[in-house]
């Protein structure tokens, strides 16, 4: 069986042609910003930023160099020395000390360097920037959700992290059952949530907007629909935030429930209400002010503000079809996870669903 | 034209007993317990990992820790015990250097008594700590301690039962000045189990 | 009619001493057979390395099945392929069936075949054992994939992290039958690495010094270290699991005071000297196959011996590499940098030296030279994406991404498997008295390179752009949907281009075998210097090595002018008990020389009027053992205590009888 050779010509422009493509997008590529919300080459915050500025000009550049001479030249090799049948024998030599600890020391002094680099970003990212402001929040992973505790603010949520802009957010990670990741790409690097320690780690947001984050760490079945949001705003608006986050809904009425609407018929809302209460659903999860108070699930005291369901495993729509698909079956969206399916009639999902987005 | 022959031993005739160089077979029994050095030193990295855990205040005013729970007399005992049984093997060895093949016999059954005696020692201990409550579900002590002088244990009765399928053919005189490599290995085996047991008496009663 | 070999040199450039193809009539009466008997209860090296190679080729296809599956899954965003948990059982799988069941068992597989011949011995130092590391293998990778049929495969990954593979946690099953079967597989693995140990340190041929051990020996001793200095902290930290998952202690569990890192720092001790484990005896292939093809030297022996043994002792202390992000603290982490660092300048060393082999030469591009220059190629990019791992910081954007997976699959596939696909062209003349088809070769060679790198190289932009790993989906918006189509699709044109292998490894043994040559490439090591495949007992001669290339000393002469290679020394024989041993089982030291052993060989004198050789007679009694221990196994694997207590008796016994048995032989 004969395959035809490919002509050292053609092969040659063709390898040429390759290399110098590789080269252009290579030239193109630091920074390249693609826009995609979990790039790691689009930092907007301090944190992240420091990680860029080690990879980018110290590592990445050198390498594409390293790559380059040194395929360049195993390739060149393969050209220039193809044998013929009948060449004579090649010269026998079997090493050449100098040269060999030349190639020894040369990459070991490239490494070095770059190993200085790393200590001093190390260095860098080991103390957050000072600041009065800095917000402490405490970080719990679960099967397959995400806790946010404001200690200082008396704030518990759960799946949608809200920051102040430019300021330090002094994070500490811990996990109520397996090992889980805290990774917001376009922030900070991951740091593990471990059970039985506490890691700690820091991040800031230069500029406000919602930045994708999520799980990893292999965390079981729903490893790959834990993700959660982090909603960077002005301290004014992250003030407020908290604020409402503390209190619990329709606590100006005086209860903590909707209330009714006198002479009418009792509002879908109010049905909702009645429905989850009496229901499984408080022994899963906690909403402040009501009997439920389950910590299986992710608190919903607030789920109306946040912008996504079930850890980010789809975003609320306009028409509330996601967060009425999720109440049909979870089985049925996110596998394995620790909900059962309840098996509501439609009735009684949109009334539960429209309680639910009632919880502002 | 060569011919093969089988050979149902090509090992012992291998194993020429007057070459400087080490022989092929204790070779290889230096290579297995090079891997039990790793085998043993990762259990006593468990053991000193899990040691701060076994001397929380709450244990130490329960009297449930290491210190007092542990008889260091009595394992120190247990300690020479196993150390004598490594100077019997020594005398086994010689003697069947030396073509003595009762007093080979009688070194090694000595040296199995003793290892026997060591793990009788041990079960006591197992028991008497059992008795304080303490278990391998309960107790971050009871879990690493059983497991690391458990797996001891087992190598060392291992060793009893290689030492005492030695005996019939050293009685026999099948082991001699032209053959001792059996016991020898043996020796290996069994000298190593009693250094891993000082290290671990050490670790875990002195330090 | 001898095959002629392709890189015989047009004239010969000076009179040349060897001898002429030597053809017995033993090898044609020893002729493989496949059925039989003979397989089971084998203790020759050849056969039992071909046991290794089928099998762990075998198990190859099927962790390659598993990713196919995978990479179906994520050709698409939100795909329905696979569920959830049936994806996680497929990752953890392919990991753990490709690391243990293929690339070291293919590595130990081309090891037991060539080890003893490049040393010029008639078998490893004990082939008893050498055949219980076999079936222990063979039974260990069927317990585990048992799991699928038994409560699904184990779905914790290939690392398998505490506490997920708790009770209760999401591990299911499988996790057992992981457990128990890494641990067979552990035991398997120690007593290879210890034969290997014995055969390479005490069997070399009188005058094969250290200093002219190939290379592909060097490498297969220091992995042979890496195996026994590495594995006990596995099968530690899996008896550590196997106690908490059935005895009810605690040891990574917080809430009884256990510490989920204690797996961590116990499994990546293993873990990471493992992966050098996976890569060195590539490299020695590599190191054999380059110099062959360029028809020089390999550059720089020793550089790459000694790189070898740097790499091996600083696998040692680089470990937390893998738990950069795990809250070690700065100083554990620029410690672990540092060495991390470190060990990538031995690395680098060899490809530099493999490409001034290249440098010069005549290069010959048959298919296993293609392989060799392919593996070079490939590694130098997963060298590369190592260093930025090997930073904290950088580490703590891409690891458990996709860069990671780029990484591990440019250095295990790229790397080990592009070595082994080297080794396997180069060395299948010799084992098969066959080649593999060269246009087949250059098809598959090409196919290769083409469905491995879209199928790994856009992962490293997966990973940069944010892209977790083991996620059984992803969403539409996240900008992963072109490059995961793409990597796919390099995986279909990778599956079929290990069929094309599988093609001409079945037309290669379906050809009537023509006499092939003892050398057709042209090589310079022992094994080319007996039959293709050789006779039972490997040499009708001891060989007497006086230089690194035996087969060559006619264009390397060597000082003293000492004729080449192969055996003028009577060999060593008797059948009496007392006497001295063969001399292929004798080593020689430093210093000796060979006229002491000639002095041997007239000293006993010949008992028989040919040449005997001792080899220990096929025994069944290794797979016995074996199967005890599987036995075992299953005792602990099963809950309800009558399963128990049968399987457990029922392994016991068949453990002593096992021994028994094979001490009786020894002693007979």
């Amino acid at each position: 069986m004969r395959v035809p050779r490919l002509r050292p010509r053609a092969a040659r422009a063709a390898l040429i042609l390759g290399v110098l493509s590789l080269l252009a997008s290579a030239c193109a590529a630091p920074p390249l910003v693609t826009g995609n919300p979990q790039s790691t080459l689009d930092p907007q915050g301090p944190n992240a930023q420091l990680i860029h500025d080690l990879l980018v000009p110290y590592i990445f550049i050198p390498a594409v160099l390293v790559f380059l001479v040194v395929e360049g030249i195993l390739i060149y090799a393969v050209f220039k020395y193809r044998g013929k049948q009948g060449d004579a024998l090649p010269v026998q030599f079997h090493g050449n000390t100098p040269l060999e600890i030349t190639w020894t020391i040369i990459p070991a002094i490239i490494l070095i360097v770059i190993l200085f680099f790393t200590f001093r970003t190390q260095a860098a990212l080991a103390t957050p920037p000072e600041s009065p402001n800095a917000v402490n929040v405490r970080v719990i992973g679960h099967q397959w959700w995400w806790e946010f505790q404001y200690p200082d603010l008396g704030v518990s949520t759960a799946n949608e992290l809200h920051i102040p802009t430019g300021v330090p957010i002094l994070v500490s990670l811990e996990s109520a059952d397996v090992i889980h990741s805290f990774w917001v790409p376009l922030i900070a690097g991951k740091q593990d949530a471990i059970p039985g320690r506490v890691n700690r780690m820091w991040m800031q947001a230069n500029e406000a907007g919602t930045y994708s984050a999520q799980c990893a760490e292999f965390c079981g079945v729903q490893h790959a629909l834990m993700r959660f949001l982090v909603v960077a705003e002005s301290q004014s608006a992250f003030n407020t935030w908290a604020q409402n986050e503390r209190g619990v809904p329709f606590a100006g009425a005086g209860s903590a429930q909707p209330t009714a609407v006198a002479g009418s018929q009792q509002s879908l809302v109010q049905q909702g209400a009645q429905l989850f209460q009496a229901g499984a659903c408080i022994t899963c999860h906690t909403v402040r002010g009501t009997p439920a108070n389950g910590v299986v699930g992710p608190e919903l005291t607030h789920f109306g503000s946040r912008k996504s369901i079930a850890a980010n495993t789809f975003p609320k729509d306009e028409q509330g079809n996601n967060l009425k698909r999720w109440l049909r079956n979870p089985q049925a969206v996110k596998p394995g996870n620790l909900m059962p399916n309840l098996n509501l009639s439609e009735q009684d999902i949109n009334a539960i669903a429209a309680y639910l987005e009632s919880l502002r | 034209m060569a011919v093969v022959t089988h050979s149902p031993d090509a090992m012992s005739e291998r194993a020429p007993t007057g070459l400087e160089s080490l022989d092929v077979r204790k070779l290889g029994m230096w290579a297995f317990l090079g891997s039990e050095c790793v085998f043993f030193g990762s259990l006593l990295s468990m053991y000193f990992v899990n040691r701060p855990l076994m001397f929380s205040p709450a244990l130490e005013a329960a009297h449930l820790t290491p210190k007092t729970i542990l008889n260091i007399p009595f394992t120190g005992a247990l300690a020479f015990i196993l150390l004598c049984s490594s100077l019997t093997m020594v005398l086994a060895l010689n003697a069947m250097q030396q073509s003595r093949r009762r007093a080979g016999s009688f070194w090694l059954l000595a040296t199995a008594f003793l290892g026997m005696l060591f793990l009788g020692g041990q079960a006591i201990e197992f028991m008497e700590i059992a008795h304080e409550g303490i278990t391998l579900q309960n107790s971050v002590f009871g879990q690493s301690f059983l497991l690391l002088t458990g797996f001891h244990g087992t190598h060392v009765f291992v060793g009893i039962i290689w030492l005492i399928s030695c005996i019939p053919r050293a009685l026999r005189g099948g082991f001699h000045a032209g053959n001792y490599i059996g016991p020898e290995i043996c020796g290996l085996y069994w000298h190593f189990v009693d250094v891993v047991w000082v290290v671990i008496f050490t670790i875990i009663y002195l330090i | 009619m001898v095959a002629t070999s392709p890189l015989a040199p047009a004239a010969p450039a000076a009179p040349v001493v060897l001898p002429a193809p030597v053809i017995h009539e033993d090898a044609h009466a020893i002729e493989q057979r496949w059925y039989g008997w003979e397989w089971l209860a084998t203790v020759d090296h050849k056969k039992i390395g071909i046991m290794y190679l089928l099998t762990g080729f075998a198990f190859f296809l099927l962790g390659g099945f598993e990713a196919l599956l995978l990479r179906t899954q994520l050709i698409r965003p939100l795909n329905t392929f696979l569920q959830p948990d049936i994806f996680n059982q497929m990752f953890t799988m392919h990991a753990t069936t490709m690391i243990f069941l293929a690339i070291m068992p293919i590595n130990v597989g081309l090891g037991n075949y060539i080890v003893p011949l490049m040393v010029g011995a008639a078998d490893m130092a004990y082939p008893r054992l050498n055949a219980f590391s076999y079936w222990l293998f063979l039974f260990g990778g069927i317990f585990l994939n048992l799991s699928f049929i038994s409560g699904g495969a184990p779905n914790t990954g290939w690392f398998g992290y505490a506490p997920l593979t708790e009770p209760g946690l999401g591990g299911n099953s499988g996790v057992d039958y992981w457990n128990l079967g890494l641990q067979l597989l552990g035991v398997a693995s120690i007593a290879g690495a210890v034969n290997f140990i014995v055969t390479i340190l005490k069997l070399r041929a009188p005058g094969l010094t250290f200093n002219r051990l190939p290379l592909f020996g060097w490498m297969t001793l220091i992995t042979s270290f890496l195996v026994i200095f590495s594995f006990p902290s596995i099968t530690v930290a899996l008896i550590l699991l196997m106690f908490d998952r059935q005895f009810g202690t605690h040891f990574y569990l917080p809430s009884g005071g256990g510490d989920p890192l204690l797996w961590q720092h116990l499994f990546w001790f293993f873990g990471h000297p493992e992966v050098y484990i996976l890569i060195l005896p590539a490299m020695g292939i590599v190191s054999e196959v380059l110099p062959v093809f360029s028809r020089k030297p390999i550059f720089g022996y020793s550089f790459i011996a000694y790189s070898g043994v740097a790499i091996g002792f600083l696998s040692f202390t680089v470990w937390a590499h893998h738990m950069f992000a795990t809250g070690l603290g700065d100083f554990a982490n620029g410690a672990f940098a540092t060495g991390s660092f470190l060990i990538g300048v031995p690395t680098g060393v060899k490809i530099f030296n493999w490409i001034g082999t290249m440098w010069g030469g005549s290069l010959r591009f048959k298919t296993a030279m293609l392989f060799a220059v392919g593996f070079i190629a490939m590694f130098i990019i997963g060298g590369i994406s190592g260093v930025s791992l090997a930073s904290p910081p950088v580490d703590f954007q891409q690891t458990d991404t996709y860069y990671v997976v780029a990484h591990i699959h440019y250095v295990l596939f790229g790397g080990a498997i592009m070595g082994i696909f080297s080794g396997m062209y180069y060395w299948w003349p010799k084992m098969f008295g066959r080649f593999l088809d060269e246009g087949l070769g250059r098809v598959h060679f090409w196919l290769t390179m083409v469905g491995f790198n879209l199928a790994f190289f856009p992962m490293h932009w997966l990973g940069t752009e944010g892209m977790p790993r083991r996620i059984y989906t992803y969403f539409p918006d996240m900008g992963w949907n072109f490059w995961n189509m793409a990597s796919s699709v390099g995986a279909y044109i990778l599956g079929i281009s290990v069929m094309v292998l599988v093609g001409n490894m079945i037309y290669s043994y379906s050809r009537p075998r023509d006499e092939m040559a003892d050398n057709p490439w042209d090589a310079a090591t022992l094994e080319w210097a007996t039959t293709s495949p050789p006779p039972a007992h490997n040499f009708d001669a001891v060989p007497v090595v006086y230089s690194r290339y035996p087969l060559w000393e006619d264009r390397h002469p060597v000082e003293g002018g000492q004729p080449a290679v192969i055996a003028t020394a009577a060999p060593h024989t008797s059948i009496d008990e007392r006497s001295h041993p063969a001399d292929t089982q004798v080593a020689v030291g430093e210093g000796e020389t060979n006229a002491h052993l000639a002095t041997d060989a007239t000293d006993h004198g010949e008992h028989d009027a040919g040449h005997a050789f001792h080899l220990p007679a096929p025994t069944i009694f290794p797979m016995i053992l074996a199967f005890g221990l599987l036995l075992i196994a299953f005792a602990l694997l099963f809950s309800p205590p009558i399963l128990k207590v049968t399987f457990l008796i029922t392994g016991v016994i068949y453990f002593v009888v096992a021994i028994y048995g094979w001490v009786k032989q020894i002693s007979e």
